[in-house]
């Protein structure tokens, strides 16, 4: 849709007001300490102003900004994944009856939440939750908690201008500028697209339309018309954004290395690195593996069963009679970035990575995924030994 | 019998034992307050000298053991309690690794002890301090200094319903993450076990804005070697990083390990020195 605006930081404010009138829950980027988060955001001065951060293997740290920029910063610690798929819930609850002969009633936990607005969704994460909707609601047995939080979610999206040394997007083509178009579902990927833009002719951001919604939202607050330069300005920050990425993946081989390296001697080495936390399954945006564990109380009067994130990396994640079938991190590691880099496109038709580079920045040991895949694509060119059977 | 006497007899009896140990672990038990009822409902607390002097004769369906083994009384006392306990389930890091005071483990019991006590020669002590697995079966340990009472009536309830207890054996990073934690060591630099450390506190000191300690002992999938690194990158000494791995778990067979490889490593002498 060729409507471009233009708003003002105040008119940021007022946009902020305007969607928590309408009744939706504004999330978006927030500081928390040492890291910028994920959080609700009440009022504009929630957002991060003037705090910039660098990343790199293992390090995170924000600084100060002179430009009192409100978006100068990659990407958050978290994703906006817990928004609509939180860390643990309650998928139902049962409490014996004793009017029934002692039988169990069971309850399903339903969700009856306020609509979401995700303010200052960045390609990477935005991309991420168009996987996810692959993955938990398009196909024939529905993630219904998942599904109804996701119902009604207005996308106000920000261009990336600031990438960390840690970012990858650009090399698999899902940022830093995100597509209007979510290529799975033909749907918007966004209501409104805004691009900061901080230069002599002032602190404003430039607001591509995406959707209806998008158009009222930028009526409401009174945005003033923009022009195709305005619109050329933010592609610029973008372009720019995206030639000072350092890290690639890639994209057009990336699957075929990662199927040819099953026996690869790469993978000890980098075991000899991995310390099987599970931090690069948390912060991954895409990940979604879960279990469930049930609860009772001492008198065995009431239960509850709850879904909780879970990872490969863990030895209990494999666990079946007779032990776990991936028992070393070896093989948990392969696993991982294979069905990210490779077995995620034939199970869903993309890949499972967006190029955020979160598991870079928060990997304790400082494994870089880029590298990783690097090494792998080298080593079967050269066409290594194979390795022995891994356990 | 008498009604109430009939019901006293049906419920499992628990008995609580003390090895060497600062009791912290039995006083989580006492500080589940508002389970503590339902404690006392579901089982009949026939030994528990911490919480009362009134004793029932065992044997005992289920057993706590805290603290770890430190003198050949204890040696004779734990396999008294194995034969007559059904289920035995050992409570907090002196019991599942040894304690702090598995730090005599590395030290010359001898010397220290002519130098503590005026009486050295009325002692009867062992050289070392060992998890009461090291001595008799044991059939759960549950982790922490001291547990997490949380996980103490997750036991308990597992105990009561026949069922395996929901403790997981994953790293503390799972916690902080579910948690909504900011990295500690990444975004603050700041040293942190919680990597190679098993989860069980809801990441207390990260929470917090402090490293782990690795108060639940060893992970299930620890790589201590990759940590050492990450600790060294970060500024510790090889002094310290032996002390961090040699605290209330320094017993564990990974933390253990771990300590020892890094104070041999700093202690190699350089080229040209002695073989």
């Amino acid at each position: 849709m060729d409507d471009i605006r233009i708003l003002t930081p105040t008119d940021l404010g007022t946009l902020i007001v305007e969607l928590r009138t309408s009744g939706f829950r504004v999330m978006g980027p927030t500081r928390r300490g040492d890291a910028i988060v994920t959080a609700q955001i009440r009022s504009v001065s929630d957002l991060p102003q003037g705090v910039g951060d660098t990343q790199e293997p293992a390090e995170y740290r924000l600084h100060d900004r002179d430009d009192g920029a409100y978006f100068g910063f990659a990407a958050p610690a978290q994703s906006t994944k817990p928004v609509f798929f939180p860390a643990e819930e309650v998928v139902w609850r049962g409490r014996r009856d004793h009017e029934r002969g002692g039988h169990f009633t069971v309850e399903r936990d339903t969700v009856d939440a306020a609509p979401i607005a995700l303010l200052g969704v960045r390609s990477c994460d935005l991309r991420a939750v168009q996987i996810h909707d692959q993955v938990l609601s398009a196909r024939h047995f529905r993630d219904a908690h998942y599904t109804a939080r996701r119902d009604g979610t207005v996308v106000i999206a920000v261009a990336c201008s600031h990438p960390a040394a840690t970012c990858f997007c650009a090399s698999l083509g899902t940022g830093p500028r995100p597509a209007a178009i979510d290529p799975q579902t033909g749907q918007p990927s966004y209501d409104l697209l805004l691009t900061e833009v901080i230069d002599d002719a002032g602190h404003r951001f430039v607001a591509e339309i995406g959707t209806d919604a998008g158009r009222e939202l930028a009526d409401a607050v009174e945005a003033a018309k923009g022009t195709e330069t305005d619109r050329a300005k933010a592609i610029e920050i973008t372009d720019a954004a995206a030639a000072r990425q350092t890290r690639a993946i890639d994209r057009d081989n990336v699957h075929g290395v990662l199927k040819a390296s099953a026996e690869s001697t790469r993978w000890e080495d980098v075991a000899s690195r991995c310390l099987a936390c599970t931090n690069c399954t948390m912060v991954c945006p895409t990940c979604f593996c879960t279990t469930v564990s049930d609860v009772s109380d001492l008198a065995g009067e009431s239960a509850e069963r709850h879904r909780v994130w879970d990872s490969c990396f863990s030895a209990d994640f494999s666990y079946i009679h007779g032990g776990p079938t991936r028992e070393s991190t070896t093989a948990r590691y392969r696993q991982w970035i294979t069905h990210k880099l490779s077995s995620w496109q034939d199970q869903f038709g993309m890949l499972g990575c967006v190029g955020c580079g979160r598991c870079i920045a928060w990997c304790p040991a400082g494994i870089d995924i880029t590298e990783e895949a690097a090494a792998l694509g080298r080593m079967s060119v050269l066409g290594s030994p194979a390795s022995a059977a891994m356990t | 019998m008498t009604d109430a006497a009939i019901e006293t007899a049906t419920r499992p009896k628990l008995a609580v034992w003390k090895f060497a140990s600062c009791d912290g672990c039995q006083l989580s038990l006492l500080n589940c307050e508002d389970e503590l009822l339902s404690i006392a409902e579901a089982v009949h607390i026939a030994y528990f000298p911490e919480a009362t002097r009134a004793v029932v004769e065992g044997p005992y369906e289920l057993s706590l053991v805290e603290g770890s083994i430190t003198t050949p009384e204890d040696v004779r006392r734990i396999h008294e309690i194995r034969a007559q306990s059904g289920t035995l389930v050992t409570i907090g890091a002196c019991a599942t690794a040894g304690g702090i005071q598995a730090l005599r483990n590395w030290a010359d019991v001898e010397e220290y002890r002519s130098i503590v006590y005026a009486h050295p020669e009325y002692l009867s002590t062992l050289d070392t301090s060992t998890p009461i697995a090291s001595h008799v079966d044991v059939d759960y340990e549950l982790r922490g200094c001291p547990v997490d009472k949380g996980q103490l009536v997750e036991v308990l309830a597992a105990f009561l319903g026949g069922r395996k207890p929901r403790i997981p054996t994953y790293s503390v990073c799972v916690e902080c993450k579910l948690k909504g934690n900011v990295c500690v060591p990444i975004a603050s630099g700041q040293p942190c076990l919680g990597p190679v450390t098993q989860a069980g506190c809801g990441a207390l000191c990260p929470s917090y804005g402090r490293g782990c300690y690795g108060c639940f002992g060893p992970q299930d999938s620890a790589n201590t070697d990759s940590l050492t690194r990450q600790l060294t990158e970060l500024g510790m000494n090889s002094d310290d990083i032996v002390r961090v791995y040699r605290t209330f778990n320094a017993g564990a067979p990974e933390f253990s390990a771990a300590s020892e490889a890094v104070a041999v490593a700093s202690s190699t002498v350089p080229a040209g020195g002695e073989s």
